[in-house]
């Protein structure tokens, strides 16, 4: 119900961060999603990442697809331009607005529909390209806004509403993007804010190509038995890899641990993902050995989530075009023209 | 030949066309791109064609040079010299000479009589011979046999050889060796012409001073360079015949003009995308955010593009699209020429949509109007296609120099700035508050609290709020309309060339079609056949397209493409007789001619007098 405007004050007390926004200076319009909806708690939990970290709003960009998930941009950061694009193809918008102005933060909201279907090639070339962004899908199987067709992360033997059956395999979108090249990759569950709310911030702290796969149950039309992405078949399949704890570069450490207790990954700039290793074996910072040890655990039918894999380093397309550091949509005609003179040098050279 | 029968002699001076046929990948493409500077560094204007197959090597390919004091840079039609280096092609390029033309080959290997004619003049030079005595490395022997056939063509067509070493000179700075080897080449070419071959032929070259300031590039160099002066910071693209090289030229630019001095840093990002639908993709989010975009692409990738189109044009966003067309459609003929997608682009996209179309027709143009769509672009919050061709995109054109006034500013259109939005100005992202139908936009970032709404292809009130409500919908569409009412006044004005009597006839045509046009009015009038001509150069169409209309009685379309694409588009949108706009349609891949444009015309006006 968006019409419904929301109250603009809010308690006097209430927390604010560091560059002065309180939790409600994040919030967007009313949510017009099925009530129980997993997306709602995603939205919910960037809000949270997002005063966290100290981001003024509207130095966010949102972009997204179409879908339900593609909507929720509307429910979060109302001080935010959002861009709802087109089905499948918000990779390729985002990164073109990233190119014009780098100094913004790049949140791209998807769904499996938008981003594993029609999408798939936009998905896997932002990946492969490094393009600087929060990259979130959330991921229930079907195509809520269609009404319940499957969509292609369903897995294969999975049950729609209806009683039909999956034949086809799935795409697993995490294993896509570390194959890919992504440099920060995560699977969170929308029931599990604890978990989430770091793996946001990490991922938009992140200096390159961040993805988050996130399990988000449609109440509507795949939480039932047979379907292996509901509520309950989540919460018994679940296997977290590690509990993150996402300090940003100014906060002090609060907790200390015995060695081989944590792995402590610093990024670039500056900020530190304390993981908490929950698999001995378990090493994030290599991703091959990620990559087979999802493999194997997800034959046994394990839904892995955490943070499976990160480059605290990774750079992004802009460093690799070496492009300036002043925004290109900053620029004016004195760094953009050549001029009459010039002009007339190259006119020289035609004859 | 051993025939005393007396054949004609084309004989003409500075005006003439020779074809040359090759293999493609022979190295043939820059000793004949020699021969017509050579001729153009005499004073004399050329108009060279590639023709060229949709392969990388091994396949027939021509060069056709129109030599031409008088300055008609259409494609002529016929052949007067055939420089026959492909044995595939033989008989077709021997069935092309004109009678009394001439056909030079390399005689290294003998032919039998049935292979000629007896009604050309047959120049034969054993050039795989004389340049395997002085060459051994086998490249060599290839890529010099090309000058060294342009050596002995120098001699027989009086090209002075102080202008073609003048040339390699250029071409060559810095690199004495293969200097030296290219004069050496040249003059091997030419002492054995000099010693065994009958020169001066009949078409000869003379020093003139035809050519003047005029410079000689390709269509899609000059749409790159005037992409950079129009201050394009962001290109995404995908390759595609014929429009790969403006993002090449646009790359090669960058890196010379856009690089800076202190910091070495790239005032650019050129990403070559997945896909058509990516690169449109970027240019959008590019648009959005405040930086200029385009995108390079032929009738394919727009087809590829239209979805993005319609968001682009409901959501208003700034996208320069740049159409190199070739023959469609699907995948049709990519590398011959056609203005097959008029149409297409005008009304790109599903629903009630119209776009802004350019219509360069030379690479001095390119220039012009690239710079000038993207400040249309951004004035008018809408995608803006430069629509050119194989024709004019990739063959080096004789045209005015290029032209910038240092003290213009770009256009950057309606952006509400931060002070404004802090002063409490009005914002309504879809709300017309000057009357031109375009309203005002805010760039992501900034400002605190206000200012951000949310951009999407949905329907929505003037506060981009979303709205199914009938009115809201209709006032934004009528909103469009009238934007594209005020597009109308800012684009590029047709030009009227009014003929030296009065007369009921008149002629439209755009793009490619100008310099035939020019030397068909030039021939109509010398028949007593006069014709007013209005050459489109943008749509929307002004009134003056109308008035032009309105006082003549007959009016030739002429166009590029079987549907009368144009001239449906004239019909659809100024309501004009269809009885009134006569079609004439050229679209067989090759240039259109004046002999072409005269002959239809000519037709027409007699059947009537009949």
């Amino acid at each position: 119900m968006t019409y419904i405007a929301k109250p603009r004050m809010h308690h006097p007390t209430l927390e604010v961060n560091k560059v002065g926004y309180t939790r409600r200076d994040y919030e967007g319009k009313i949510s017009t999603l099925c009530a129980g909806c997993g997306h709602d708690s995603i939205s919910a939990a960037i809000i949270q990442a997002c005063w966290e970290l100290d981001i003024e709003p509207h130095r966010v960009a949102k972009l997204s697809g179409i879908g339900c998930s593609s909507k929720t941009p509307d429910y979060f950061l109302g001080a935010s331009h959002g861009f709802n694009t087109v089905h499948g193809r918000m990779p390729s918008v985002l990164t073109g607005a990233n190119l014009a102005n780098r100094s913004l933060l790049y949140l791209g909201v998807s769904g499996d529909g938008d981003s594993a279907s029609i999408g798939l090639g936009q998905f896997a070339h932002a990946m492969r390209r490094g393009v600087r962004m929060a990259y979130i899908v959330e991921n229930n199987g079907v195509y809520g806004l269609t009404k319940g067709q499957f969509s292609a992360t369903a897995d294969s033997g999975s049950k729609s509403k209806k009683g039909v059956v999956n034949s086809d395999s799935p795409v697993d979108l995490v294993a896509m993007a570390l194959q890919l090249g992504a440099t920060y990759v995560g699977r969170g569950f929308s029931g599990n804010k604890e978990q989430l709310v770091p793996l946001i911030k990490g991922a938009m702290a992140h200096g390159g190509a961040a993805f988050i796969d996130v399990i988000s149950p449609c109440v509507a039309f795949n939480n039932h038995p047979g379907s292996t992405k509901s509520y309950d078949y989540i919460r018994e399949h679940n296997e977290a890899v590690s509990r993150i704890d996402f300090i940003s570069e100014r906060s002090e450490i609060k907790a200390e641990y015995a060695p081989g207790e944590v792995v402590d990954v610093r990024q670039h700039d500056g900020s530190l993902l304390r993981l908490r290793s929950l698999h001995a074996d378990y090493d994030p910072t290599d991703r091959y050995a990620a990559m087979a040890f999802m493999q194997q655990h997800q034959a046994r039918g394990e839904v892995l989530t955490g943070l499976l894999y990160v480059d605290p380093l990774a750079t992004d397309l802009h460093t690799a075009l070496n492009t300036s550091d002043k925004p290109l949509n900053t620029l004016e005609a004195g760094q953009l023209c050549p001029g009459s003179q010039v002009l007339e040098k190259i006119n020289a050279s035609l004859r | 030949m051993n025939a005393r029968v007396p054949i004609p002699t084309i004989q003409a001076v500075n005006d003439f066309v020779v074809k040359f046929a090759n293999v493609n990948g022979s190295g043939s493409a820059s000793a004949n791109e020699l021969f017509a500077k050579a001729i153009l560094r005499m004073g004399v204007p050329v108009s060279p064609r590639n023709i060229f197959p949709s392969n990388i090597q091994g396949l027939p390919t021509w060069y056709e040079v129109r030599v031409t004091e008088q300055g008609w840079l259409g494609r002529r039609g016929g052949v007067d010299m055939m420089v026959a280096m492909n044995p595939q092609t033989w008989d077709a390029d021997i069935a092309e000479i004109t009678p009394g033309g001439y056909l030079f080959y390399d005689s290294t290997r003998p032919l039998p009589p049935s292979k000629f004619r007896d009604d050309i003049h047959v120049i034969g030079m054993p050039l795989t011979e004389i340049c395997n005595a002085v060459y051994s490395d086998p490249r060599q022997r290839q890529l010099f046999k090309n000058i060294v056939y342009v050596g002995a063509l120098s001699v027989l067509l009086e090209i002075e050889p102080e202008v073609v070493e003048k040339l390699f000179g250029e071409q060559y700075k810095g690199k004495e060796k293969l200097l030296a080897s290219n004069v050496q080449a040249l003059h091997l070419g030419r002492d054995f012409a000099k010693e065994h071959l009958k020169w001066p032929l009949g078409i000869r070259v003379r020093r003139a001073d035809r050519v003047g300031d005029s410079i000689f590039v390709d269509g899609n160099s000059a749409a790159a360079l005037g992409c950079v002066y129009g201050g394009a910071t962001v290109a995404a693209w995908y390759p595609i015949t014929p429009s790969s090289s403006v993002a090449e030229a646009f790359q090669k630019y960058c890196g010379k003009y856009r690089v800076d001095p202190a910091t070495g840093q790239n005032a650019y990002a050129i990403v070559q995308a997945e896909d058509e639908i990516a690169s449109i993709g970027m240019v959008v989010g590019a648009g959005w955010n405040g930086a200029r975009a385009f995108t390079a692409t032929s009738g394919p990738g727009v087809s590829l593009m239209t979805e993005f189109i319609g968001l682009a044009y409901f959501a208003e966003i700034p996208v320069t699209i740049i159409n190199v067309q070739r023959g469609g459609p699907s995948t049709g003929m990519p590398t011959r020429t056609q203005q097959a997608d008029v149409l297409s682009c005008a009304y790109a996209s599903h629903g009630d949509t119209r776009h802004v179309l350019l219509f360069p027709e030379d690479p001095h143009e390119c220039f012009e109007h690239a710079a000038c769509a993207l400040d249309l672009a951004d004035r008018l919050q809408t995608p803006v296609f430069l629509m050119t061709d194989l024709d004019i995109g990739m063959n080096q054109r004789l045209c005015r120099p290029f032209a910038w006034d240092d003290a213009k500013a770009y256009d950057k259109g309606k952006v509400m700035t931060a002070e404004e939005l802090e002063a409490g100005k009005d914002f309504g992202r879809y709300k017309d508050v000057d009357g031109d139908g375009i309203p005002w936009r805010t760039l992501p970032g900034t400002h605190p609290t206000k200012g951000s709404y949310f951009t999407r292809g949905t329907t929505r009130d003037p506060y981009a709020r979303y709205s199914e409500r009938g009115p809201d919908y209709i006032y934004n569409m009528e909103r469009l309309l009238r934007k594209f009412r005020t597009a109308a006044t800012l684009v590029p004005q047709p030009v009227v060339q009014v003929a030296a009597t009065p007369t009921r006839l008149g002629v439209i045509y755009f793009g490619s079609t100008s310099p035939a046009m020019q030397e068909a009015l030039h021939a109509l009038a010398t028949q007593g056949v006069h014709v007013d001509a209005m050459r489109l150069r943008a749509f929307p169409f002004p009134d003056s397209v109308r008035e032009f209309i309105d006082v003549h009685e007959q009016v030739f379309v002429v166009e590029q493409n079987r549907d009368a694409q144009m001239r449906s588009l004239l019909v659809n949108e100024l309501e004009a007789d269809p009885g009134k706009l006569v079609k004439v349609l050229h679209y067989d891949g090759t240039p259109i001619t004046a002999r072409f444009i005269t002959g239809a015309i000519l037709g027409h006006v007699g059947e009537k007098v009949q």
